[in-house]
């Protein structure tokens, strides 16, 4: 390929062309444009004129220039001219495209299929066969060594499928998967920039069928190791895997907040130092804070290592002990409580008082050791707690024993009826051997948990054997009397150990398995990460899991798997990295491990490595004679424009008809039907409620209303207007219905601030509630408190009954009362001015100002008024004559209101007094 | 083709535009609201013109005698001199009229003759006698003249590029009326006017122009060409020649302005997209009361 100032030509002798512009230049110089001939009586008065410029003679520069330009443009274009053309000699033969699809791709994928991309063109370009395998996701052993050859075009299009995994390459996999290669081929293998032990070995497996080519990425992996919890606060180590300059990363913490709802709750700066592959930092959180944490994560980095979810190892659990003697002057060891003081500080957040303090701190867990009696307060607040998912945890003593606890009836609080003074085995006044332990059954949750041989119990409580007792017992001793049993209260349950909690009664509160027991129980957390020995017997299904690019995901329907299992796990296909669930606890399997070391690779120098800063190859030809086609275009219009026939109309069509085939679509018409409409006329205006028979009736009624007033007022309105608050310009109408209904929505807040600015601006809205029937103003009707809803945000002033000497009383009709479907006298409007004073003789206070923005009642108006297509009376008013009285009156209320919306306050002006006073026979 | 055939072809071109000339004229004069056409001066007429003391040597069957029984002395009544007025009309026929520069206006030719003829209407209605020069129509009243005169006006025979006024058949002391684009060569136009102004003829000039005559919204490269195209100017810009081709046909103008004014001629412009009924009440006017 010819390649000048970095553009390349595939047709590079067209640009030979080039060479004939200067000969269009003179051959274009040498014709002047065409004239036009014109039939003109008047040229007898032009013979003789000259013209007073000859340059005209000839096209002018510009034109040329502009023509020249344009020819040099096809000339460039059709030489098909490449940017960034790619020198290098295609290769030939199959192509292997290896990408290891790791977490650590996922944050440059885009880029990395971009690379694919480029070099699945080569490939079409060369008809070459192409295979792309991701090594974490390698093609069923059962195909052996057979690559999935295809062409290179069948690749694109899936190209878009291919997506990186949140797991590591497993090696053996890997490594057995290239050993069953066969053919040769030429390999380009997208690392992610990661040493392992396995790559060299790949590597070599890849030279064995021909070249190798290696892409990376310049930017450097990051990860983020688990959060550990040390020393109170929160531990945090950042992963980079090539040390260099300063580099400072910022971590978040997020969790739900009270609210339920998903937000940062924790936010820090870590600093890789000079040369330093690794950097920590400790967050002291308040607990409260720290509980919610789910996850942590490196900001702005898309890739499953830079999140680390958070399991119970973070959360430090409240547990309040309540122990029943304190006032024994007794020695430590002695202490009721002092076992589980020792056992549970190191992973947990103890609470110290009394029982009614201590649950207002809403703890996770109340250790009861030995109390036989809580008032009926506390329990009424321990059960209310225990249903919200409290663990409450007893252990019996001999106050228990001694007390009637439970001994009757079950009590609320007890997860088993108890015999009445316990028994003693194996002490100096009893016959037999202490106890040991049964082994643990498997509905346990201590299942799976070694018993160790020392443990012995010579004192218990004994329980009584109802029929639900089997179903409670989660540890027994080993002839079947219950050690520890459980009742589930609500989402809460109630563990009774049968024992002490020190070690008078037995020996366990002194083994590790009392501590292992607690953990299991949730009463405390293990301090690190499981062991296989701890997970023993437990099975785990994952909730969560997390993506390559760190996105979390609901788990779905995956599969559980054994505790022992997960203990040991590393993410892979079976178990992915995630949160698993167990009966009461949940552990987080992380991308990176406490102990994974982030290695850059190291290829040997006969490898050529790129980065992944690819310029892709431009072809340059659809540009150059799209910008030819311009030039011409504009040529067109100038020649028309040098000739005078620009402006011509057969001109002026044909450059429109141009234009619109150069920039294709028009400008979008405004609709203005609606404001013409709406403004032709006055109009009335029904607020859409939504309720289709509703908003019906209001149409009905507006209509009806506004016939009345064209047969007997000069107010000729248009067919009423449905208005849609949220999208209709409110201005247009000088009056709106507005029927309430209970089950309308509310109008957004921009709906709301143009009801504000429209009241603001002399609208007025009549707020009709329908149910003055049954309901009188202000009253808890639900169409009253929608009505209430509704006008919350409306800019309303203050409220008074009509006064009787009210505008509306008279601004066309002389009414008292304003019916519609009903009667109902209660109907509300701007409240006058505090300061209006009636005149002595004047029937009327002198309000000369405003019309009331809205007026509020309940009379169901529209039915009133409503009439249908054909004129008649749509719906029923009263009984009889009167009925059709008050259908009248109602039409006159209409009347006047809208009188009152167009004249404003005319009728209140004090020089119709006279008149006003005549009609009213005073 | 025969004769007789040729013949009625001919007479069919003649008479298509003649109903519609006439009838367009008719309905034009119908917008004149013709008044008595008396001289202003005592005469043979028909109308009372005034009484005069009767004077010695006037005929005894002179004397009104129902004004001289009201008085001692004795009264002659005068009548108004309602002599008729023979008026030429001249109609430029040339190429150079036959131009329109809108499809929705009329050629100026057209709007020439239906203004001649529309006077024509007038002044016969008047009682005058029109005549058309250059076609031999002598002037005549009544209402076949102005049948003749129609067909005349008609007559749409081979013409020259650029009209010059006719004066052959001019009256001594008789009126004209020219109409003309006066777009051609002005040396004729002196000539016939002066001549005129011998004679005694007084009259009016019609200068009848196309609004795009009057403008002359052109641009770019052009070949101007008259109507027979005999006669062709190319520019290059034609935009540049605007000035000065309105300057020229200024000039014309006032040369006609000033040769009517010197001859004591009326001068009127009148644009083929202006109302007819304007420039044929100015032409009623200037032949009415031109004394």
């Amino acid at each position: 390929m010819f390649t000048l100032a970095g553009i390349g030509f595939t047709a590079p002798w067209l640009l030979l062309g080039l060479a004939a512009l200067p000969i269009l230049w003179i051959l274009l110089r040498a014709v002047p444009p065409a004239p036009i001939r014109r039939r003109f009586p008047g040229v007898a008065l032009l013979l003789g004129l000259k013209d007073a410029d000859q340059q005209s003679d000839k096209t002018p520069w510009w034109l040329l220039l502009l023509r020249t330009l344009a020819v040099a443009a096809v000339i460039l274009g059709f030489a098909g001219p490449v940017l960034n053309p790619d020198d290098r000699q295609p290769g030939t033969g199959p192509m292997l495209v290896a990408v290891d699809g790791t977490w650590a791709d996922a944050r440059d994928w885009p880029r990395r299929l971009d690379r694919i991309g480029v070099a699945l063109d080569e490939a079409s370009r060369g008809g070459r066969a192409v295979a792309i395998v991701t090594l974490t996701d390698l093609p069923p052993p059962d195909q052996g060594g057979d690559l999935p050859f295809q062409a290179a075009d069948a690749w694109a299009t899936r190209l878009a499928n291919l997506t990186p995994r949140p797991w590591p390459v497993a090696a053996s996999a890997v490594l057995e998967w290239a050993d069953s290669l066969a053919g040769g081929f030429e390999t380009l293998w997208l690392s992610d920039g990661l040493d392992h032990p396995w790559r060299a070995d790949v590597l070599a497996a890849f030279e064995a069928h021909g070249p190798v080519r290696v892409f990376e990425s310049p930017r450097p992996v990051l990860a983020l190791r688990p959060a550990r919890f040390e020393d109170g606060a929160i531990a945090l180590s950042a992963l980079r895997a090539v040390a260099g300059a300063d580099q400072p990363v910022e971590v978040s913490g997020y969790g739900l907040d009270p609210n339920g709802v998903e937000r940062e709750l924790a936010r820090a700066t870590m600093t890789f130092g000079v040369d330093e592959t690794m950097t920590d930092i400790a967050l002291s959180l308040p607990p409260e804070l720290r509980n919610r944490i789910t996850r942590f994560q490196l900001d702005g980095i898309r890739s499953a290592g830079a999140v680390t979810l958070t399991d119970d190892g973070l959360k430090r659990r409240e547990v309040a002990l309540i122990s029943g003697r304190d006032d024994r002057e007794a020695l430590q060891l002695l202490s009721p409580t002092h076992y589980l003081e020792r056992a549970l500080a190191p992973t947990a957040d103890l609470i110290d008082g009394s029982l009614d303090e201590v649950l207002l701190a809403n703890p996770d867990v109340i250790v009861l050791a030995d109390v036989a009696t809580v008032t009926e307060d506390e329990q009424a607040a321990i059960e209310i707690w225990l249903d919200k998912g409290g663990l409450l945890l007893r252990f019996a003593g001999p106050r228990i024993a001694a007390s009637d606890l439970s001994r009757d009836t079950e009590d609320p609080l007890m997860p088993v009826r108890l015999r009445a003074g316990g028994r003693t085995v194996g002490g100096a006044m009893s016959w037999g051997e202490p106890k040991g332990l049964r082994a643990f059954a498997q509905s346990s949750p201590f299942f799976g948990l070694p018993v160790p041989e020392d443990v012995t119990v010579s004192a218990q409580v004994m329980a009584q054997p109802d029929p639900d007792l089997a179903d409670r017992v989660i540890a027994a001793l080993s002839d079947g009397t219950p050690l520890v049993t459980r009742k589930r209260v609500g989402q809460g349950q109630v563990v009774l150990f049968h024992v002490t909690a020190n070690a008078e009664w037995s020996t366990l509160p002194l083994s590790g398995l009392f501590v292992q027991m607690l953990e299991r129980l949730a009463v405390s957390t293990r301090p690190a990460r499981a062991t296989a020995g701890d997970l023993t017997g437990t099975i785990w299904t994952p909730d969560v899991v997390l993506t390559a690019f760190g996105q979390i995901e609901d788990a779905g329907t995956l599969s559980g798997i054994a505790g022992a299992a997960l203990a040991e796990a590393r993410p892979s296909l079976e178990t992915p990295p995630g949160l698993y669930a167990g009966e009461d606890r949940r552990i987080a399997l992380n991308v990176v491990a406490d102990d994974t070391v982030l290695t850059p690779t190291v290829w040997p120098a006969r490898i050529p490595v790129e980065g992944l800063a690819v310029a892709r190859e431009t072809a340059l030809k659809g540009g150059l004679l799209s910008l030819a086609l311009g030039l011409l275009g504009l040529d067109v219009l100038a020649a028309l424009w040098l000739a005078g026939r620009l402006f011509g109309a057969r001109t002026a069509i044909g450059a429109i008809l141009l234009a619109a085939m150069i920039a294709p679509g028009g400008a979008d018409a405004q609709d203005d039907s609606f404001a013409i409409r709406a403004t032709r006329d006055v109009v009335l205006g029904h607020v859409i409620t939504g309720d289709t028979a509703l908003d019906d009736v209001a149409a009905a009624g507006l209509r009806g209303l506004s016939e009345t007033l064209f047969t007997r007022t000069s107010i000729e309105p248009a067919a009423p207007i449905a208005v849609n608050l949220e999208t209709d310009e409110l201005s247009f109408f000088p009056f709106l219905y507005w029927p309430v209904t209970p089950d309308q929505p509310i109008p957004s807040q921009e709906a709301y601030g143009r009801l504000n600015t429209y009241l603001r601006g002399g609208g007025m809205i009549l707020f009709d509630t329908r149910d003055a029937d049954v309901a009188a103003f202000g009253s808890v009707s639900p169409n009253g408190r929608k009505l209430q809803q509704l006008a919350q945000p409306l800019d309303i002033p203050p409220l008074e009954p009509v006064p009787g000497d009210h505008v509306l009383t008279r601004t066309f009709y002389l009414l008292q009362d304003f019916p519609g479907r009903h009667a109902s006298r209660d109907v509300w409007v701007e409240a006058a001015p505090a300061d209006a004073q009636a005149v002595d003789g004047m029937p009327f206070r002198n309000l000369n100002d405003n019309v009331t923005p809205v007026v509020i009642g309940g009379n169901d108006w529209a039915a009133a008024w409503a009439v249908d297509e054909s004129g008649n009376r749509m719906f029923p008013v009263g009984r009889g004559f009167a009925g059709e009285r008050q259908r009248e009156i109602a039409l006159r209320f209409g009347v006047n209101l809208i009188m009152h919306v167009l004249t404003g306050n005319y009728k209140s002006d004090q020089v119709h007094v006279p008149a006003l006073l005549d009609r009213l026979g005073q | 083709m025969s004769i007789a055939a040729d013949l009625r072809a001919n007479a069919e071109v003649v008479a298509a535009p003649l109903p519609a000339l006439l009838a367009d004229a008719q309905h034009l004069a119908q917008s004149v609201l013709l008044g008595a056409h008396g001289r202003r001066r005592a005469g043979m007429g028909d109308e009372f013109w005034q009484y005069r003391p009767a004077l010695p040597g006037d005929e005894a069957r002179m004397i009104d005698w129902r004004r001289s029984g009201r008085s001692d002395a004795h009264f002659v009544q005068e009548k108004e001199w309602q002599a008729a007025q023979s008026v030429l009309l001249w109609v430029d026929g040339a190429r150079s009229m036959d131009f329109a520069s809108d499809k929705a206006l009329p050629t100026k030719a057209a709007r020439a003759r239906l203004l001649a003829m529309a006077v024509a209407i007038l002044l016969v209605r008047g009682g005058e006698r029109v005549g058309l020069s250059g076609v031999g129509l002598p002037p005549r009243s009544g209402p076949v003249q102005l049948l003749r005169l129609a067909v005349a006006l008609s007559d749409v025979s081979e013409a020259p590029e650029y009209g010059a006024p006719e004066t052959r058949g001019m009256l001594p002391r008789s009126r004209a009326l020219f109409v003309s684009d006066f777009l051609g060569d002005p040396a004729p136009v002196t000539a016939a006017l002066t001549k005129a102004a011998d004679r005694g003829v007084k009259g009016a000039i019609l200068h009848v122009l196309d609004p795009q005559e009057e403008a002359f919204p052109f641009d770019g490269r052009t070949i101007f060409e008259s109507m027979g195209g005999s006669v062709r100017h190319e520019t290059l810009k034609a935009g540049d020649l605007r000035d000065r081709y309105l300057h020229r046909l200024a000039e014309r103008k006032a040369l006609l302005s000033d040769l009517a004014r010197a001859t004591g001629w009326q001068y009127h412009c009148h644009h083929t997209g202006q109302s007819a009924a304007s420039a044929l009440l100015w032409l009623f006017g200037a032949l009415e009361h031109d004394h």
